[in-house]
């Protein structure tokens, strides 16, 4: 009888293995404990490709993936509350770059580094995505994030505009050289003002000028950058830093720019940029490169085909930056050493190159070098180029626990300079630095 | 047979005073969890340096939140720019609210019908009204400019950058008017006709008539108007995200709150003192209006 009971029993188990084909894994990996695993990400396209991803990979390992999104204006908050909790309803989140300073010194993340070097994973990014989306403190080599959502500020243009033989041959006369893509940003004001006709309709570019959250910031800072001026020395000063001559004069241009957008745009932001841009009432505009998939799409775009895109300009000394959106995916550090291992296991498979290409192509920004770089990236939108190429240069605002007291002052001054028009340019720099700089004193990072 | 079984199963009444406290008691625990304990530990939180988001435990800083609110200029003008907000916008819906109910107080065909649509504004939610006032008030694509006659984009009004404090008002007063036309009908319908057919046999103008009988007795529920809209007014914070994102110049007492709560700041502790002072403000004006309600009243 036990003899009987032992052959079904065996018998069954070939039953199901033979019936399971390829599926073994999931039984191995279930049997670890581990069959799902819950990542945050904010309410956007990118989140339903990253969802997508995530059912391969249970179709690979039978760990199912499910991505949580919250709308943006509430993420932060979100994600902030789990963390005063210390709670463990999401294994993995794809957090902004400024949060690192918090997520790291509030032990909320976990410390990456012996993974993302001891594999070679850090090699496989691009190094500045690696700095901003991944190291605290910047230049440690400690990494709490694999760089997930490449993105950047870029710019799309009318090419019939800008191609347009009469408008080229008047802009040379008027200017003195060729109508083309701006290298710099003195020419891209040029360009600006060149095609400012308000009886047209037509206005020259179009820039970020939201204040609710970092919106004008992250615009100026475009410039800012480009102009040679970081956001403090590297001791953290910030008097004569962000109040320099350079940083007045960047500040001046932009302000200068937002002269030629199209009235209506005095607290705008990406949704409002593309509207323009659809609208017909701007020639240029800058906005993320997340949000351009819209300008590509004949059915939102009226403009479509005679859309370009192009890369951040060139300051006076010929530096060039763009201003850093995107994210990097972390691990919660409150949930068990098992799902850590999991959802190291899952960022692993994440960062393989074909799974990134395979993420790239469904329209997710990659930060994989070799992808990046591969022909295929390159000419699988109209936009790809002028991204890899952004993703050389990107920089980013504050990344210390203090960005969000540091980001208040900055946007209330900017947007009462560049909008409201409230003083001179000096005057909302200096204001600026002499809150930057009482926060900084307050954090212990700059001695009084 | 024993007793009992004679008299047969007793049955447990429960008295009048343990139906109550059955009702009550849960609906006191619900008020203390939800309502008293976050009133009571936010009062002390506001003696604390403290962030919601930070592992540290809250540090006891006595009055030092209280003491850096009052000294700070920008918080004076956040409360000069509620207070004239609050202003403007209440004596306007007061003024048009009033105006509305006087001209609607007669029945005519189809004065129900016109009643309800003149609700409807204050029925819709405040941030649908920000976005759909937002694209009124855009030079380029909004209506309002034509309407006015403006023709050319150069010299249109930037409303909401020219006049962003007053744009809000002008919203505001779209709202909430009917609120204030609603009440005042209640009151101009419960005016005893006889009063009016008294004061006519006096041979007493349509002014005096006004003057002395219609406006004394809406006055109560004006007063009550006037309270629910100034508060209100000083809890603005839906339009002017909506309209202006707070941008300085509007930046309204609430709007700061919320900067200092929750966006990036996470101050717990110094904005709970904010929200106390705000408290204890409406809590006076709450206070002096019904005063003036109850000497009305006596009167």
């Amino acid at each position: 009888m036990t003899r009987k009971l032992g052959t079904l029993a065996i018998l069954l188990a070939v039953l199901f293995v033979g019936f399971s084909g390829n599926s073994a894994q999931p039984v191995a990996d279930a049997q670890d404990g581990v069959t799902e695993l819950t990542i945050w990400w904010a309410e956007w396209d990118p989140a339903n490709y990253l969802q997508q991803v995530g059912n391969n990979y249970e179709e690979e390992t039978g760990i199912s993936v499910t991505v949580v999104q919250e709308p943006w204006g509430s993420y932060f908050d979100r994600v902030a509350a789990e963390w005063a909790a210390r709670g463990d309803s999401y294994d993995m989140v794809v957090g902004d770059s400024q949060w690192l300073g918090q997520g790291v010194e509030e032990g909320h993340y976990l410390d990456l580094t012996e993974f993302m070097t001891s594999e070679g994973l850090a090699e496989t990014v691009t190094p500045a995505t690696l700095q901003y989306y991944g190291e605290y403190p910047a230049g440690t080599g400690q990494y709490y994030a694999y760089p997930t959502e490449g993105d950047a500020n870029g710019w799309a243009y009318r090419k019939d505009l800008f191609e347009n033989p009469d408008e080229m041959a008047a802009f040379e006369e008027a200017y003195g050289y060729a109508l083309a893509v701006p290298e710099t940003w003195e020419q891209l004001r040029d360009i600006a003002e060149f095609f400012t006709r308000p009886d047209d309709g037509l206005y020259g570019v179009g820039v970020y000028t939201q204040i609710d959250y970092d919106a004008i910031t992250m615009g100026f800072e475009n410039v800012l950058f480009s102009y040679g001026v970081d956001w403090a020395d590297e001791n953290n000063n910030v008097f004569d830093v962000v109040n320099s001559e350079a940083a007045v004069a960047a500040l001046e241009l932009y302000k200068e720019l937002y002269s030629f957008a199209p009235p209506g745009t005095d607290n705008a932001f990406f949704a409002e940029m593309n509207d323009i841009f659809i609208n017909g009432q701007a020639a240029m505009i800058m906005n993320y490169f997340a949000f351009f998939p819209a300008l590509d799409n004949p059915e939102i775009n009226p403009y479509r085909d005679v859309t370009g895109y192009f890369a951040m300009p060139a300051g006076p000394d010929g530096d060039r930056f763009a201003a850093l959106g995107g994210q990097g995916i972390s691990v919660n550090a409150y949930i068990s050493e098992e799902r850590q291992q999991a959802a190291l296991d899952f960022i692993r498979w994440f960062g393989q190159e074909e799974v990134q290409a395979e993420w790239a192509a469904l329209g997710g920004y990659t930060c994989n070098i070799n992808v990046l770089g591969s022909e295929e990236f390159l000419n699988q939108t109209p936009y790809n180029a002028a991204f890899a190429e952004t993703m050389t240069f990107v920089k980013d605002f504050w990344n210390i626990p203090q960005f969000g007291q540091l980001l208040e002052p900055t946007q209330r001054y900017l947007h009462s300079y560049v909008v409201g028009g409230e003083g001179t340019a000096q005057e909302a720099l200096d204001g600026m630095a002499f809150e930057h700089d009482e926060i900084l004193i307050e954090a212990g990072l700059v001695e009084e | 047979m024993s007793q009992t079984t004679m008299q047969g199963p007793t049955r447990r009444h429960l008295s009048d005073r343990r139906v109550i406290q059955l009702f009550i008691v849960p609906t006191m625990l619900l008020l203390i969890l939800m309502n008293i304990f976050p009133l009571i530990y936010s009062l002390y939180l506001s003696f604390t340096e403290y962030s919601i988001i930070s592992t540290t435990a809250p540090e006891w800083v006595g009055l030092q939140n209280y003491r850096d609110i009052l000294s700070d200029e920008r918080f004076w003008e956040n409360f000069a720019i509620t207070g004239r907000y609050a202003l403007y916008s209440v004596s306007l819906q007061m003024i048009v609210g009033f105006g509305m109910a006087m001209l609607l107080k007669e029945k005519f065909r189809g004065s129900g019908l016109l009643t309800t649509l003149i609700l409807v504004p204050m029925m819709v939610s405040p941030v649908v009204v920000g976005v759909f006032w937002r694209n009124i008030f855009n030079p380029s694509i909004g209506i309002l400019n034509p309407l006015l006659g403006y023709q050319n984009l150069e010299t249109s009004p930037e409303w909401l950058v020219e006049y962003p404090l007053y744009s809000i008002v002008i919203v505001d007063v779209w709202m909430w008017s009917p609120f204030v036309m609603l009440l005042a009908l209640a009151g101009l319908s419960a005016i005893p006709d006889y009063l009016y057919e008294a004061a006519a046999i006096d041979r007493a103008s349509s002014w005096f008539q006004f003057w002395r009988i219609t406006l004394p007795q809406v006055m109560p529920l004006l007063i009550i108007a006037v309270l629910f809209r100034t508060i209100e007014a000083f809890k603005q914070f839906d339009l002017v995200m909506g309209l202006t994102g707070g941008r300085p110049g509007t930046e309204t007492v609430s709007v700061r709150l919320y900067r200092e709560a929750l966006q990036g700041q996470f101050e717990t502790g110094s904005s709970s003192a904010l929200a106390y002072i705000v408290l204890v403000i409406i809590i006076a004006i709450s206070n002096l209006y019904i005063r003036a309600l109850n000497r009305v009243r006596e009167a």
